[in-house]
């Protein structure tokens, strides 16, 4: 850890042989250096144009590494979003119905290209605005959103074989709203399969998190995406229900809270609107005495710390099986050690700051609740920056199925711990929750994993493995996790009113 | 009768009490080392430390007193103007072992003899502890065996033990290396039992060590994380410290500096020195001591400057 200093000189004879993460060879700051290229001021994108918002109003972002703002962000009023559906039906009447799948795949292609080309400047900004590690901004967010751009290219033009037999349509104008967590994948996971399928976009990233998605915005203006056919619309709840609301979003497709995912139901129903929501999760990492136990260790610490835990489906709760519990554990904590928590822009940062003061907050409270509630605390001792919004990578021992900190989504690096003994137990605690978006299982029986598969009720269950993602493979969940599915065939399905 | 069933498959025994390897995760935790971004000082000091731990080996049939002794030369002083540590030994055949004594003298650079059969192991026990004990009678501090292979594919575990256990005892004070060979061991399972077979044996700071650099397959980041965190799992269980050399492969400074950054974020602060961590290799030091003038110097400088090869130049 950075400056975690044990005493490396002290030779007292240890009781119980212990490992020294120290600072023997520490690292050098390693920061990326690429330029993200921002503006001190943002525009909305309407109508293939950056313009200014009407609302005149503007906020600002602020780094959550240091606190500090980066840049001016427009909050798009009641007009702005008339203007954004105005634009869209237009663009969908006049351009994008009228191109061919596979016209419509040629601009998806180049947006796809064009986003890799300036994938290390896309990075820096994702990591400068949201707080993740560069190195995940840099695999991980970046090349997926372009793989997304490719993958749903690769459709455009095929729809009738993902529908063999049945009659479609686009919907026309679809309203999207994303999350903070992965801004510009979020994006990339919604508009992606939109236009593929031949709709026109209105699209609210969240808040905290614009930067990313008034970049693209260059993108497609370089891409020479037609007018009106994707909108940027930046600001905070309000221009969100201003988007749900409009009469001219035929499909609403959000991703964030259950609480809003929930109102945004409320306020759908009965207006005829397609409605596709990607809720929170609890997600239970189940691991059985017979797993590969290191692999287990190192996936359930990359299912709770990937992303600061800002993840909708986060291995948030461990299950082990009982006979395994307490040196799983104690693995666990030996692994917490070498963690690095600091600057998101360096590139050996394994867990970046947390997104926002009101999210430190959240987490703050729920892991107080944890602590009141008897479960046992431990955290990593590494030190933490002096500014910016940091949390440390902590487990909760001794969990039960009542505990807040097993019922609610938290949303960070915190990880719930609870036990099982047989594999109905870890079924029945793993389904146990209001939540079911992922599951992972651990096991070297291949025949467990099948039953598990079938018996968790999650939209993906993952095997030996966490947190694996690919455009070709449908993402949702059950329950208060949300419905319908993106990503892969399915994903396209989702954006096409069906006959059969 | 449980006992005799369950005597029956030692192999398979051994691979459930010390737990499966599941191959995709662990190479994917290992491609986690190598996007470390390892810069300025502490590239220097990762470096520096590499050189220290290298095993400086020659084993070639045409070895001779001459190559011999250029390799102590160089073992003792890799880089005499930026005061580049001592290698950690030199490696070398059992007849080379008087030469190397001669040369080295009460030096700190240690004489490692492979010795048992190498490269393949299949001679009687009795000569191979012969060898052993003539190695260290010719002044070696250090012993590089071989495992029996094709008694541990057949699930004679408890053989192979025993040799282990009998080469170590004809070791007498100097330290031992137990070669598994991970290449004809194959699969990450095998290579963790094997770990285990051999710690079970071994004393304090005795090495486990991937390769003999003579099979087609040597040490990859995958098959040192899985004797590493054999190593951590053994040592907080018994509170013995096995120390680790792989060997073979490891031809680049930035490959040494990834598999440091597997020792330090597996094994920590204690394994970071050369009596816990070695490096089995010959073309690696000479990338060392070019990538260290580099540092120095801004400059890469011809291989001709490091005693190396150059007649392809």
């Amino acid at each position: 850890m950075p400056t975690q200093r044990k005493n490396s000189r002290n030779t007292r004879r240890r009781k119980t042989p212990e490992l020294l993460f120290g600072d023997l060879w520490e690292f050098d700051p390693a920061p990326e250096s690429a330029d993200p290229k921002l503006k001190e001021s943002y525009s909305l994108y309407i109508d293939g144009q950056q313009s200014a918002p009407k609302s005149r109003k503007y906020f600002e972002s602020i780094n959550p590494g240091t606190e500090k703002a980066l840049t001016r962000i427009p909050a798009a009023g009641k007009a702005d979003v008339n203007d954004a559906f105005s634009a869209a039906t237009n663009g969908l009447n006049k351009y994008w119905s009228k191109l061919s799948g596979k016209d419509r795949g040629k601009y998806l292609y180049r947006i796809a290209r064009l986003l890799q080309d300036r994938a290390r400047e896309f990075a820096v900004a994702e990591s400068l605005d949201g707080g993740k590690p560069i190195k995940e901004s840099r695999d991980f967010d970046i090349p997926m959103a372009a793989a997304h751009f490719f993958y749903y290219a690769g459709w455009a033009d095929k729809l009738e074989y993902a529908l063999p037999g049945g009659s479609y349509s686009p919907y026309g104008v679809v309203g999207q709203i994303i999350p903070w967590n992965f801004p510009l994948l979020m994006l990339a996971w919604k508009i992606a399969p939109a236009l593929a399928t031949g709709n026109c976009v209105v699209i609210k990233p969240a808040e905290t998190t614009s930067i990313t998605a008034l970049k693209f915005a260059e993108i497609l203006q370089e891409a020479e995406l037609p007018p009106g056919v994707v909108n940027i619309v930046s600001g905070a709840g309000a221009t969100g229900q201003l988007i749900v609301n409009h009469p001219a979003a035929k499909k609403i497709a959000f991703t964030g809270s259950t609480d809003v995912g929930k109102a945004i139901m409320r306020a759908t129903a009965g207006t005829g609107k397609g409605l596709t929501l990607e809720l929170g999760g609890k997600a239970a990492n189940i691991v059985f005495e017979d797993a590969p136990i290191d692999q287990a260790v190192e996936g359930v610490i990359n299912g709770i710390f990937f992303n600061q835990g800002h993840v909708c489906c986060a291995g948030s709760r461990l299950l082990i099986q009982e006979s395994i519990a307490k040196t799983f554990v104690q693995k666990l904590k030996t692994r917490i050690a070498s963690l690095r928590v600091g600057n998101p822009l360096d590139k050996n940062t394994d867990i970046g700051a947390i997104n926002s003061k009101e999210q430190l907050d959240k987490i703050n409270d729920l892991v107080k609740s944890g602590v009141k509630e008897g479960a046992e605390l431990f955290q990593s001792s590494c030190s933490l920056p002096g500014q910016g919004w940091f949390f440390r990578p902590s487990l909760f021992d001794g969990v039960t199925q009542s505990h807040r900190i097993a019922r609610e989504e938290i949303f960070g690096p915190v990880l719930s711990i609870l036990t099982f003994r047989t594999v109905s137990e870890a079924i029945e605690k793993a389904n146990n929750t209001a939540y079911g978006l992922s599951a992972g299982v651990w096991t070297d029986k291949g025949s467990k994993i099948l039953k598990m598969s079938t018996a968790l009720k999650a939209g993906v269950v993952w095997a030996n493995t966490y947190n694996k993602f690919d455009p070709t493979s449908p993402f949702g969940g059950y329950k208060e996790s949300g419905c319908g599915r993106e990503g892969g065939k399915q994903g396209i399905c989702d954006y096409l009113k069906v006959e059969y | 009768m449980p006992s005799i069933v369950v005597n029956k498959y030692p192999l398979k025994r051994l691979i459930d009490e010390v737990g499966p390897v599941d191959q995709i995760a662990i190479e994917e935790r290992v491609a986690k080392f190598t996007t470390r971004s390892i810069k300025k000082g502490s590239k220097i000091q990762g470096l520096n430390l590499a050189v220290s731990m290298v095993d400086l080996t020659t084993l070639e049939g045409k070895d001779s007193p001459g190559k011999v002794q250029s390799l102590c030369q160089k073992a003792q002083s890799p880089d005499s103007e930026l005061n580049t540590p001592q290698v950690a030994a030199v490696c070398v055949y059992p007849a080379m072992v008087k030469h190397a004594r001669k040369f080295l003298g009460d030096s700190p650079v240690k004489i490692a003899s492979v010795a048992t059969g190498f490269p393949s192991g299949q001679y009687p026990l009795r000569t191979r502890l012969q060898e052993v004990k003539q190695a260290v009678k010719d002044g070696t501090d250090e012993i590089d065996m071989v495992i029996h292979r094709g008694a541990f594919l057949s699930g004679q575990v408890q053989t192979v033990q025993d040799e282990i256990a009998a080469v170590a005892e004809a070791c007498g004070e100097a330290t031992l290396k137990v070669i598994l060979e991970v290449s004809e061991l194959e699969t990450y399972d095998n290579i963790r039992a094997a770990s285990f077979l051999a710690m079970n044996v071994l004393r304090s700071n005795d090495f486990i060590k991937t390769s003999t650099g003579k099979t087609s397959g040597n040490a990859t980041l995958a098959n040192n994380q899985v004797m590493l965190e054999a190593i951590r799992d053994f040592y907080l269980e018994s509170g013995t410290p096995i120390a680790m050399k792989p060997a073979g492969g490891i031809k680049t400074a930035k490959q040494a500096l990834h598999y440091l950054v597997a020792v330090k974020e597996t094994l920590g602060d204690e394994w970071l020195n050369n009596r816990r961590y070695r490096f089995g290799a010959s073309s690696l030091l000479n990338d060392l001591l070019m990538q260290l003038r580099k540092q120095d110097q801004g400059v890469y400088q011809a291989p001709w400057k490091f005693s190396d090869a150059s007649s392809g130049y």
